[in-house]
C-alpha cells in the first residue's frame, strides 16, 4: 500500500441557495440545491502531484477549498495522515493550516500592497508563533526565499509587491507557504494569470522545491498540456464528479471517457497547417448548471456517444481499467471501436 | 492580393510624467484581404496599443507620434473624430475587446446594448433594427430570446458570442479580436474558434487575432506578426514560423519553446528568464538583447532593422540578415 497523505471519499459539498422570509414562506417548489462536489474519492501519494483538472462549474477549485477546511463538507470523508480532518478541533485546525498551505492564482491579489516582502513571509510565522526572536525569523524568511531562487534574498525583503513581476510574486507567494515547512500545497491555476514566457519557470521553480522538499502538490487547473507537464496522476472533473482518474500520460495518451477525449481535442496545439480546418470538438454545448444535473450519466446531454441507457440508468461509478487508470462510461469500450 | 489596412512606420507613446513610453515604436505592416493575421506577444509589448491605434482610439495619455494607418488608401490619422465614426470605427474596423464578457453593462438586457450600437450608427425603425439584432444572433449561435436576457443569466462563452455578433452588424471587413477566448474554458475556446472561422468566410473577414498563446496561434493566422517591446521582430507565413524549419528570431523561438505541447513529454520546460524592458528607455541595440542567449556584441550597439529573409518572412535580428 503506498503511503497516502490524503485520503478523500464520498466528499460532498451542497450549497443551499439563500431565501428570503417571503420565499420561505410562500409556497416555492423545492429548493434547488447546488452540488458543487458530488460525491468524489481519491488519495494523494506522499510526494506525488496529484492534478485535478475540468472546466469552470466542474468542482475543482470548491475541492481545493474543501481539503483546506476554508469550506466544510456537506458530506464524507477527508484524511490526512490517516487523520480524520473534518472532527478538528480549532487548534487542530490551525495545526492542519500550517501543514496544508495553498498558492492563490491571483498573484496581485493575494498579497497585502503595503506589507513588504519581509512582512508578507514574517506574518505566517507570527500567526504559527514560530521564530521566537527578530534574528531567528530573519533567518526563516531568508532560507525560503533562497529555495524560491529570489537572490539576494536581502535585497527583495525590503520590495513591496508593486515592485516584483507578476512571476516574482508568485515565487513570494510559494515562500510563504514553504516557511510554515507544509507537507502538502494546494495550488489553484497558480500560472494562469502569469505570461506564457515565465509561466515554465514558475512550474519548474514548483516542481523542483516540491523535489527538493518531498512536498505533495494538490494541482487545480483548467489547462491539460502544463498538467502534463508538471503533474504525476490526473483526475479529470465534471460537474462535480470524477468521471476520469489515472497517470498523466494514461489520461493524455489514452483517454477513455468521451468527456477526457474532447478536453484533449479542445487543446490547440503549436503547428502548422491547422488554420483552414474547422474543428468539430466530439461534444455538444456548454456545461449545465450545478444546480440541475443530467439524470444518469451527468455528461450524456453533451456527449456524442450517448445512448438511452446513458440516460435512464444509473449513474457509473468509477470503473479501473488497468494500471490504475479509472472512467466512469459504461459505453467506452464501445466508444474506442467507433473512434 | 488586395491590401485592406496599411500601417507605415507607426509610432504612438504614451506622454507619461516620467517620460514617453514607447508602446508603438516604428511599426509597418499590412493585411491583406481575406487573411488572419496573428499577431502575438508577451504582457506589455504593444499588443493592445496597436489595436486601439488602428481603431483611431489610443487610450489617454497615448498620442500618435509620427507615421500613417491607411484603410482603403486613405491615412485615417488626420481625419475629423466625427468621419471616424461615421465611416470608419465599426463601419470598416470593428473590434471584440480583452476580457469582452466584462464589457457589457450589467445592469441592461443584451438587446437593448446590442440595439444601442446600432442605433448610434444606423437610423432604423425599431422592428427592423430588432430583426436584424436576431439575425446576427442566429449567426453566432444563440437563440432570440438572448435579447431579453441580462448578462448576469449567460455563461461567459453567450457573452462573447453576443460581443461578437455586435461587433460584425455594421459589417465591418476588418475584425480585431484582441484574446477573445483567454477568459474562457478550453472547450468553449474552441467551439468560439471554430465558430469565428465559419463567420470569417461567412463575411469575408479580415481578422487581426491578437493572443499570447502562440499554440491558439497557429490554429488561426494565416500570417504570425510577433512583437517585443513595441517594435515586431518577426513576420512570416503560418507555416514559416510553424514548420519544419522553425522561427527565424531567437525570441520567437524561446516563446515557442515555452509553449506546452500536449502530445510531447518533455522533461523540462524552456523558458526566458528576465522581464521585458523598461519602454521609456529601452536597451541600446535590439531590444531583446538582454534576454537573448545567442546575441553578439553588434546586438548590444546597433537596433537590426525589420528585413526579409525568405520571400514573404521577415525578422528583425542580426543573426538571420546576413
Amino acid at each position: 500500500m503506498a503511503d497516502v497523505i490524503v485520503h478523500i471519499e464520498g466528499l460532498k459539498k451542497y450549497f443551499e441557495p439563500h431565501q428570503s422570509l417571503i420565499q420561505s414562506i410562500g409556497k416555492s417548489g423545492p429548493k434547488k440545491v447546488i452540488k458543487a462536489v458530488d460525491s468524489i474519492s481519491f488519495d494523494i501519494v506522499r510526494g506525488e502531484i496529484f492534478g485535478l483538472i475540468g472546466e469552470s462549474g466542474s468542482g475543482k477549485t470548491t475541492t481545493g477549498k474543501l481539503v483546506m477546511k476554508l469550506l466544510d463538507p456537506t458530506e464524507g470523508v477527508i484524511e490526512f495522515n490517516n487523520e480524520d480532518v473534518t472532527k478538528l478541533d480549532k487548534a487542530g485546525v490551525i495545526e492542519y493550516r500550517r501543514k496544508v498551505q495553498m498558492i492563490f492564482q491571483d498573484p496581485y491579489a493575494s498579497m497585502n500592497p503595503r506589507f513588504k516582502i519581509r512582512d508578507v513571509l514574517e506574518e505566517p510565522l507570527i500567526i504559527h508563533k514560530i521564530g521566537s526572536s527578530f534574528d531567528e525569523r530573519q533567518k526563516l524568511i531568508i532560507k525560503a526565499l533562497e529555495e524560491v531562487k529570489m537572490m539576494p534574498a536581502e535585497e527583495f525583503m525590503g520590495r513591496y509587491p508593486h515592485m516584483l513581476s507578476g512571476g516574482q510574486r508568485q515565487r513570494v507567494a510559494t515562500a510563504r507557504t514553504l516557511i510554515l515547512n507544509p507537507s502538502l500545497l494546494v495550488a489553484d491555476e497558480p500560472v494562469s494569470m502569469i505570461d506564457l514566457s515565465t509561466r515554465a519557470e514558475i512550474l519548474a521553480m514548483m516542481k523542483d522545491v516540491q523535489e527538493d522538499l518531498g512536498l505533495s502538490y494538490l494541482y487545480i487547473t483548467h489547462d491539460l498540456s502544463t498538467a502534463r507537464y508538471f503533474t504525476d496522476r490526473i483526475a479529470v472533473m465534471y460537474l462535480g464528479r470524477i468521471v476520469e482518474m489515472g497517470l498523466a500520460d494514461d489520461i493524455i495518451d489514452n483517454p477513455l471517457h468521451p468527456y477526457t477525449q474532447a478536453l484533449i481535442q479542445a487543446v490547440p496545439e503549436p503547428n502548422a497547417g491547422n488554420v483552414g480546418v474547422v474543428k468539430e470538438l466530439p461534444i455538444f454545448g456548454e456545461i449545465p448548471s450545478p444546480a440541475n444535473i443530467p439524470s444518469g450519466c451527468r455528461f450524456h446531454t453533451r456527449c456524442p456517444y450517448a445512448k438511452p441507457e446513458c440516460e435512464n440508468e444509473a449513474e457509473p461509478e468509477l470503473m479501473p481499467a488497468g494500471n490504475g487508470h479509472f472512467h466512469a462510461c459504461r459505453r467506452w469500450d464501445q466508444i474506442k471501436r467507433a473512434l | 492580393m488586395e491590401k485592406l489596412l496599411n500601417v507605415e512606420n507607426l509610432k504612438m507613446h504614451y506622454f507619461t510624467s516620467k517620460g514617453a513610453v514607447r508602446a508603438i515604436d516604428d511599426i509597418s505592416f499590412d493585411l491583406l484581404v481575406g487573411e488572419t493575421l496573428g499577431l502575438v506577444g508577451e504582457s506589455g509589448c504593444g499588443k493592445t496599443s496597436l489595436a486601439t491605434s488602428i481603431l483611431r482610439m489610443p487610450s489617454p495619455p497615448g498620442r500618435y507620434v509620427s507615421g500613417r494607418i491607411m484603410v482603403e488608401g486613405r491615412d485615417i490619422i488626420p481625419l475629423p473624430e466625427k468621419e471616424i465614426r461615421k465611416n470608419i470605427r465599426w463601419e470598416k474596423i470593428s473590434m471584440v475587446f480583452q476580457g469582452a464578457m466584462n464589457c457589457l453593462t450589467p445592469v441592461y438586457t443584451i438587446g437593448k446594448q446590442m440595439l444601442e450600437t446600432l442605433n448610434v450608427h444606423k437610423e432604423m425603425p425599431k422592428p427592423e433594427a430588432e430583426a436584424l439584432v436576431k439575425e446576427y444572433l442566429g449567426y453566432v449561435g444563440l437563440p432570440p430570446e438572448i435579447m431579453g436576457r441580462y448578462p448576469h443569466e449567460l455563461s461567459g462563452g453567450m457573452k462573447q458570442r453576443a460581443v461578437i455578433a455586435t461587433a460584425l452588424f455594421l459589417k465591418p471587413s476588418i475584425v480585431i479580436l484582441d484574446e477573445p477566448t483567454t477568459a474562457l474554458d478550453v472547450i468553449v475556446q474552441a467551439q468560439i474558434i471554430s465558430l469565428l472561422k465559419k463567420l470569417k468566410a461567412q463575411f469575408n473577414l479580415s481578422f487581426i487575432f491578437i493572443t499570447h498563446d502562440l499554440a491558439l496561434e497557429a490554429e488561426v493566422a494565416d500570417r504570425i506578426c510577433v512583437m517585443y517591446a513595441g517594435k515586431i521582430v518577426e513576420l512570416g507565413l503560418n507555416g514559416q514560423i510553424f514548420g519544419a524549419q522553425g522561427p527565424a528570431h531567437p525570441y520567437t523561438e524561446r516563446l515557442l519553446a515555452a509553449t506546452p505541447r500536449l502530445f510531447q513529454k518533455v522533461e523540462k520546460l524552456h523558458f526566458i528568464p528576465g522581464t521585458p524592458p523598461d519602454l521609456i528607455e529601452p536597451p541600446l541595440g535590439c531590444r531583446f538583447n538582454p534576454r537573448c542567449n545567442k546575441a553578439i556584441p553588434r546586438c548590444r550597439e546597433e537596433e537590426p532593422p525589420l528585413a526579409e529573409i525568405e520571400p514573404g518572412h521577415m525578422a528583425a535580428c542580426w543573426l538571420c540578415n546576413r
